[in-house]
């Protein structure tokens, strides 16, 4: 099946300026990632603040430019900010946002911002349009009566639920989604994720979920990439990844996944700094915190290497690159 | 055993008497005097041609400079036998025309400036920053003296003039929170479902800044009135055979010691019409405010 | 710190080259000073020399240019009225203008601000609502109603204080108090509203947690917190030291500034009126520029304006 988002060695670069003197410091947000995804698939990205996960989901999106390598959407390249072509774009892939309160306005009802695609896109006559927001709003579990509300009225789970249900209502075949259940009760944020995953197999639609949180990852992809410091560290399938993890950065997150029932054991705890774009390590960006690192780490930058079983890594001690290797 | 006693059982107040209650409830009774001159001077404005009882320069030689309080004329004639009491309410509407003109011109002017400042950044910005400096360093009234004496004074060029007072407000207001929108919150992902910006501008952020606006409205009208009535009061603001409250003032000065209230009653239309628009501005605020996040 | 000062001295002075421009364009483009200076009744010929010797038959650039050249010489031009060079017409009056304007700042400081301080330790007191209501009368009564009321109540009433002219110290009570009622009501509702602001900050309560006199607090933690949007406003005061006079020295006869413009602008007495303008703007940016820079010393946060 042909990839309906293909990014290809994307790279985006800020100018950082540290005070009033120094001088512009670029700083790689993301440093070569490629990646693709078919048609009702969901991928899911995990890293920590500072990886490049957010900038990576707003690049597939179009909203920030690449400063190298291409995004194709369905095989064209993915136009301009602001173009017309881009607008009619959104039509088919949309974007949930991490705090539904600033994603939405508090001067309108929550039915007519969710009904607002329909009116950009001009996809249904106004009179069809009042029951294609009731259905949205089923869909994703809001009450009718709720339909007269305002989002300041609504619960955090009842705010990110009306994103969803906007998001939706163009029919996209794309859904980026930047964390959108951190802003939300522990308990809550199993209602929504089952949501989405129930509303993304009904209606076949793509998805990426980039989460800092591993369990609400595991939950939903059907593969994972790991990120760190603007490249993709790992990438396998969700069951794999969680079950074998290969790269170091990836055990040591999954280590520290609790698993109900069981007693948190073999928890590897990562030593050093937090990555910080502006400041990276020579060669491989993990080596300062890595317990397993060589001289080879340390100078040269490894790539992303299949390593068999459909899975890849970027890891010169995994890709057997090393002298000696742990075992 | 409880008896009822008829006559204390009354009917349920009525919708004028719950009305009353909520007002009084509601606003202040300095506020509440603020809104009914503010309402007297508007029906002043606009039904003055019904209610002045001469013609403003209809000139009665044999009362000149009489003194207020005889029922021909009731606040006394001016030296030329003009009834103060005629001229006093076409002013009123002269001045709050000029006044309400140009207080919506300047709004409109700034906040569009703002929104261009907000959507283009760059070179734009940086434009209308340096024309707000300008503004600033320039004191209005002389700015206004330089342009009036050398253009001269029509109403037209008076109102457009006006309208360039405090337009830098409503630019910093509609940046401001233009920027804080479209970078962080709704605007952003209303840009992103796909809309026009015009659409982002019109349906979403403009409503959000209108409460700011209006309450900064509120704030410069009372200014431009006394701005104009200085400059009239210099004799370039509004031309006679035109009057205006300024006008009044200035002409009203040389018989300061004889007919003071040529000069008195302008004055105090001017002070209460400000102080009631201050007062009523300073509340609307209040309210409005706690509202806004 | 020097890219600071350095892009606000730029702002200032492409602000002051624009109200030149601004000055120069609207004055020449309003009509014929010629007609004007010499009346309606005067032969062709006459309004033609006069304006070749003054230099109003060249184009409009051109006169532009030689306007420029002259300012950096230090040369305004000058009267049209009087023959007498404009700068020092100006000058001259600078003085008297002076003469009423410090004083009524210095007025204006001394019981606008420990108005509005006290005020806002006061709350609710008799003495706030009376400060603010003093405060709101003295800016919604404008300065020509306020000078005519305190003529007629001293002058023309009471017959205490004279009404016009420059004569006598006593002179100039009626016109520096006009002057700084409208100053004192605003900088005492400011003055009250930014310590309020102020007094509300958590850091003043932990101020007075840690066991502080409550006159320590005041001085040491809130005021000079409030002083920063205090410092703005009289920054802008302090820049309308010129201007602020032309409506009152008007009433009052005063022979400053503001009677030289209006009389200029009357005689569309081009020279003088630019020159004027000129230096109000100057005052004006000079002292944005200070206050500017005041700001960046007394805000440590505004310091590193890495981030606009």
């Amino acid at each position: 099946m042909t990839a309906l988002i293909e990014a290809d060695n994307l790279v985006r670069i800020y100018q950082i300026r540290r005070g009033v003197f120094a001088k512009a410091h670029p700083v790689r947000a993301v440093d070569g990632i490629s990646l693709a995804l078919k048609p009702g698939e969901t991928l899911g990205i995990v890293g920590e603040s500072g990886s490049g996960k957010s900038t990576l989901g707003r690049m597939l999106l179009g909203i920030d430019a690449a400063q190298g390598g291409e995004v194709r959407f369905e095989g064209k390249p993915m136009p301009h900010l602001k173009t017309p072509q881009w607008r009619a774009l959104r039509a088919k892939m949309q974007f949930v946002y991490q705090d539904p309160l600033a994603a939405l306005d508090r001067r309108v009802t929550i039915a007519k911002q969710i009904g607002e695609p329909l009116e950009i896109h001009k996809l249904i006559p106004k009179q069809h349009q009042e029951a294609r927001i009731a259905e949205l709003m089923t869909a994703v579990g809001l009450r009718p009566d709720q339909a007269g509300r305002y989002p300041h009225e609504l619960s955090g789970g009842q705010r990110q639920r009306a994103v969803i249900a906007r998001a939706l209502a163009a029919r996209p075949k794309l859904l980026v989604c930047d964390e959108p259940v951190s802003a939300l009760d522990v308990s809550i944020q199993a209602q929504v994720v089952n949501m989405l995953r129930d509303l993304q197999e009904k209606n076949g639609i793509a998805m990426v979920f980039i989460s800092h949180d591993l369990k609400v990852v595991r939950n939903i992809a059907d593969r994972v990439a790991v990120m760190y410091l603007g490249r993709i560290v790992e990438e396998a399938s969700s069951d794999v990844i969680f079950h074998s993890p290969q790269h170091p950065y990836t055990k040591a997150l999954v280590s520290s996944v609790p698993v109900p029932g069981k007693i948190l054991e073999g928890r590897v705890i990562l030593q050093g700094e937090p990555p910080n774009p502006a400041n990276r390590p020579s060669g491989c960006a993990f080596h300062p915190r890595c317990a397993l690192a060589q001289d080879v780490c340390r100078s040269v930058v490894p790539q992303l290497r299949p390593i068999g079983n459909g899975r890849t890594a970027a890891c010169h001690i995994v890709a057997g690159e090393a002298a000696s290797i742990a075992a | 055993m409880a008896t009822i006693n008829l006559s204390e059982t009354s009917r349920p107040p009525g919708w004028y008497a719950t009305f009353i209650k909520r007002l009084r409830r509601n606003v202040p009774f300095t506020v509440g005097l603020g809104i009914v001159w503010l309402a007297a001077m508007v029906a002043v404005a606009i039904f003055a041609d019904q209610i002045r009882p001469y013609n403003i320069t209809a000139m009665d030689l044999s009362s000149r400079l009489s003194h207020p309080g005889a029922l021909k004329h009731l606040l006394g004639t001016d030296e030329l036998g003009r009834d103060v009491l005629s001229r006093l309410l076409q002013s009123v509407r002269v001045s709050l025309i000029i006044a309400f003109g140009a207080t919506i011109l300047s709004a409109v002017f700034g906040t569009a400036l703002g929104f261009a400042a907000a959507q283009f950044r760059g070179a734009v910005e940086h434009l209308v920053l340096v024309l707000a400096d300008f503004q600033a360093a320039l004191p209005f009234l002389i700015m206004s003296l330089a342009v009036l004496a050398f253009f001269g004074s029509s109403m037209v060029l008076l109102v457009c003039l006006m309208g360039f007072y405090g337009w830098e407000r409503y630019a910093r207001i509609a940046r401001g929170l233009a920027i804080s929108a479209s970078s962080q919150g709704y605007a952003a992902s209303v840009v992103q479902l796909g809309a026009t910006p015009a659409r982002v501008y019109f349906h979403h952020i403009l409503p959000n800044v209108a409460s700011t606006l209006i309450v900064s409205m509120t704030l410069t009208f009372p200014e431009i009135i006394l701005m104009e009535s200085g400059l009239s009061f210099l004799g370039l603001g509004v031309q006679p055979p035109e009057t205006s409250l300024g006008n009044m003032v200035g002409f009203g000065r040389e018989y300061l010691t004889r007919a003071p209230w040529i000069m008195l009653a302008p004055s105090v239309v001017i002070v209460l019409t400000t102080l009631s628009i201050s007062i009523v501005g300073d509340w609307l605020r209040d309210k409005l405010d706690p509202t806004l996040s | 710190m020097i890219r600071f000062i350095a892009v606000r001295l730029l702002r200032a002075l492409i602000t002051i080259f624009a109200v030149v421009t601004f000055a120069f364009v609207v004055l020449r483009m309003s009509g014929d000073p010629a007609q004007v200076m010499l009346g309606p009744d005067v032969p062709q010929e006459a309004v033609d020399a006069f304006r070749r010797s003054w230099g109003l038959d060249q184009p409009l650039w051109v006169q532009y240019l030689a306007y420029i050249r002259s300012i950096f010489t230090g040369d305004f031009g000058v009267s049209m009225r009087d023959k007498a060079s404009a700068l020092d017409l100006v000058l001259q009056r600078v003085p008297a203008t002076l003469q009423l304007t410090v004083p009524a700042l210095l007025l204006k400081l001394a019981l606008g601000i420990p108005a509005g301080v006290y005020a806002a330790l006061h709350r609710q007191s008799f003495a706030d609502r009376g400060v603010i209501l003093l405060a709101v009368l003295g800016f919604t009564i404008p300065s020509f109603v306020m000078g005519l009321l305190l003529v007629l109540i001293f002058a023309v009433i009471l017959g205490v204080l004279p009404s016009g002219g420059q004569d006598t110290w006593v002179h100039g009570i009626l016109p520096t108090i006009t002057m700084s009622i409208g100053g004192i009501g605003i900088l005492a509702r400011f003055s009250r509203s930014a310590m309020i602001e102020v007094m509300g900050q958590p850091y003043i309560r932990t101020a007075s947690a840690k066991g502080l006199k409550w006159g320590d607090v005041v001085w040491n933690h809130a005021l000079p917190n409030a002083a920063v949007p205090i410092v703005t406003i009289v920054g802008f005061m302090v820049g309308s030291l010129i201007a602020g006079a032309v409506v009152v020295e008007s009433i009052f006869s005063w022979p400053g500034i503001g009677r030289l413009l209006i009389v200029s602008v009357g005689n569309r007495d081009l020279a003088v009126v630019q020159c004027i303008l000129l230096i109000i703007a100057a005052t004006m940016v000079v002292s944005n520029l200070v206050v500017d820079l005041l700001y960046g010393w007394l805000d440590p946060r505004l310091r590193s304006n890495a981030a606009h």
